[in-house]
């Protein structure tokens, strides 16, 4: 099992989760947070003096997955978050040890 | 004819009140424009301040600061105001005593209001509040005793001798206000954080601008109270007119104003600064409340403009002069203000332009000596700013002890 973990732009975010739903991904958590990579952050006026804006908006999207899934599920984030320009975002993926669904109890890629 | 005189009375009487009513509202004006320009840290303070400056002014102003301003010195609580005010069919004030006292008291208080914004998210509550008695109760009564009481400044010279005119108070409440702010921001410092090393400056951007824009719109509601009450009547044709001149001068120049600061913000900063249009519009308000009965609709609209571009340079000079006022509120009312007198010779032959330069320089010196005065001793005794840590946490939990919106409480 995996975990994935993409940052996207905010403004994709319903992409992701249209595209990740086709796949039949049955669950996914999203946070908004904010941070930088090669975008940096922008400068902005108000009241003619200038503030940075250092972390950027974006959006975190964590997926739980079984290892078959994982390679179809990063083709459809790539695709549906892309706009080609810079800020699109990054995916991480790590393993995962286990899961349990609190419910029933279940375990492992049942519980997935 | 007395009953047409006894319904002339009441209809001026409650014309009157009505007014004062509108400039009670201004008050929740200054409150949601100041409460959404500050970071949201500090809204609960700065709420406060504003609600409890109106009752510390009206208080004050009921104790002694009316009788100083209207030349019945040595009498208190509005002795004798319960009375009536005709004293007979040819009496000039056809309105009742005590809503002549209503109607200065809200004025007063608007005043008070212009400091609160300027020396937001740093000052302590209780300096604030102290400052507020000796402002409404001494230091703006004298000033309004020189101007509308009619007294010799300090038995020298009498302003309206002079020519020196203010119809409904640019220089008397708003220049003034602007100055004991000013006076205080001097003594206080700039926020933490806004001017850094190699004279950079930061922006500290407001945390609700929904709320700056209602605050805006009520201040411009009750403006029509401001000038349109300042006719002082309107149950006669002549008086009737001059009030229908002046709400639509005064709307005008609001427009312009805010016309102008937008237009001029989007060439200067590339894009449409709200905060800089909504001081605009204030801008055009105050350059009007000098003089709003004789300028033409068009002229009134080009003062406005003129207060509006004014407005949006002299924030981003003060800033350059280190003068950190969060809302504007030096620019909009004592910038604005003093142009607001200089205007009034244009259009008003009655008045001088040495005469309004000499009332500005006397409200001015007077206001602004005496509050930098009073500042200082605050200072040196229970001390005007809050700590750096307090500063940073935020004044909200550090004075009131709550925070405008909690999370996580339960």
């Amino acid at each position: 099992m995996k975990l994935i973990t993409a940052i996207v732009k905010p403004f994709k975010l319903d992409e992701v989760r249209e595209a990740l739903g086709e796949l039949g991904v049955s669950g996914v958590t999203v946070t908004e947070v904010k941070g930088f990579g090669r975008q940096k952050g922008h400068t902005e006026l108000y009241r003619g003096a200038e503030y940075v804006v250092d972390f950027l908006p974006k959006v975190k999207v964590e997926v739980a997955l079984t290892d078959e899934m994982v390679e179809s599920a990063v083709e459809a984030i790539t695709k549906s978050a892309a706009t080609g320009k810079i800020g699109d975002g990054k995916i991480f993926i790590s393993p995962l040890d286990d899961a349990i669904r609190i419910r029933t109890g279940e375990t492992g890629s049942e519980a997935i | 004819m007395n009953e047409i005189f006894e319904l002339q009375y009441a209809l001026d009487t409650f014309y009157f009140l009505m007014c004062g009513a509108l400039v009670m509202w201004m008050a929740a004006g200054f409150a949601m424009l100041e409460a959404g320009l500050v970071r949201s840290k500090n809204t609960t303070e700065i709420l406060t301040k504003n609600i409890a400056l109106f009752a510390v002014a009206c208080t004050m102003y009921m104790v002694c600061g009316y009788h100083i301003m209207y030349a019945d010195l040595g009498a208190f609580f509005l002795s004798g105001i319960t009375g009536d005010g005709v004293t007979g069919a040819e009496e000039a004030a056809t309105y009742a005593p005590s809503a002549d006292f209503y109607f200065q008291v809200v004025f007063v208080a608007t005043a008070m209001s212009i400091v609160s914004g300027a020396v937001a998210e740093r000052m302590k509550l209780w300096a604030f509040l102290a400052f507020a008695v000796v402002m409404t109760g001494v230091i703006y009564p004298v000033e309004g005793s020189w101007t509308w009481g009619g007294n010799a400044v300090f038995g020298l010279y009498t302003l309206g001798d002079l020519g020196f005119s203010d119809f409904a108070g640019s220089g008397i409440v708003h220049m003034a206000g602007a100055s004991a702010a000013l006076a205080g921001v001097l003594l206080l410092g700039a926020r933490k954080g806004k001017y850094g090393s190699n004279g950079v400056i930061n922006a500290i951007p407001g945390a609700n601008l929904p709320m700056a824009t209602l605050g805006t719109f009520i201040l411009w509601l009750g403006w029509f109270g401001f000038n349109g009450g300042s006719v002082l009547a309107t149950a006669s044709v002549k008086s009737a007119n001059a009030v229908a001149v002046v709400f639509m001068n005064t709307n005008a120049a609001a427009c312009g104003g805010l016309i102008a600061a937008m237009i001029l913000a989007r060439l200067l900063f590339k894009k449409a600064d709200l905060t800089m249009a909504l001081n605009g519009a204030l801008a055009g308000l105050v350059a009007i409340t000098a003089e709003p009965s004789t300028p033409t609709a068009l002229q009134a609209t080009l003062f406005g403009a003129i207060g509006g571009v004014l407005v949006v340079f002299s924030i981003v000079a003060l800033d350059k002069f280190k003068i950190d006022d969060p809302v504007g509120a030096i620019s909009v009312h004592g910038v604005v203000g003093l142009l607001g007198l200089i205007l009034v010779p244009i259009t008003n032959d009655a008045s001088s332009f040495t005469g309004q330069l000499i009332g500005a320089a006397t409200i001015f010196v007077w206001v602004f000596g005496a509050s930098t005065v009073v500042w200082y001793i605050l200072k040196a005794t229970m001390g005007i700013r809050v700590s750096e840590e307090e500063e940073f946490t935020g004044v909200d939990i550090a004075e009131c002890g709550m925070e405008a919106y909690p999370e996580f409480v339960s």
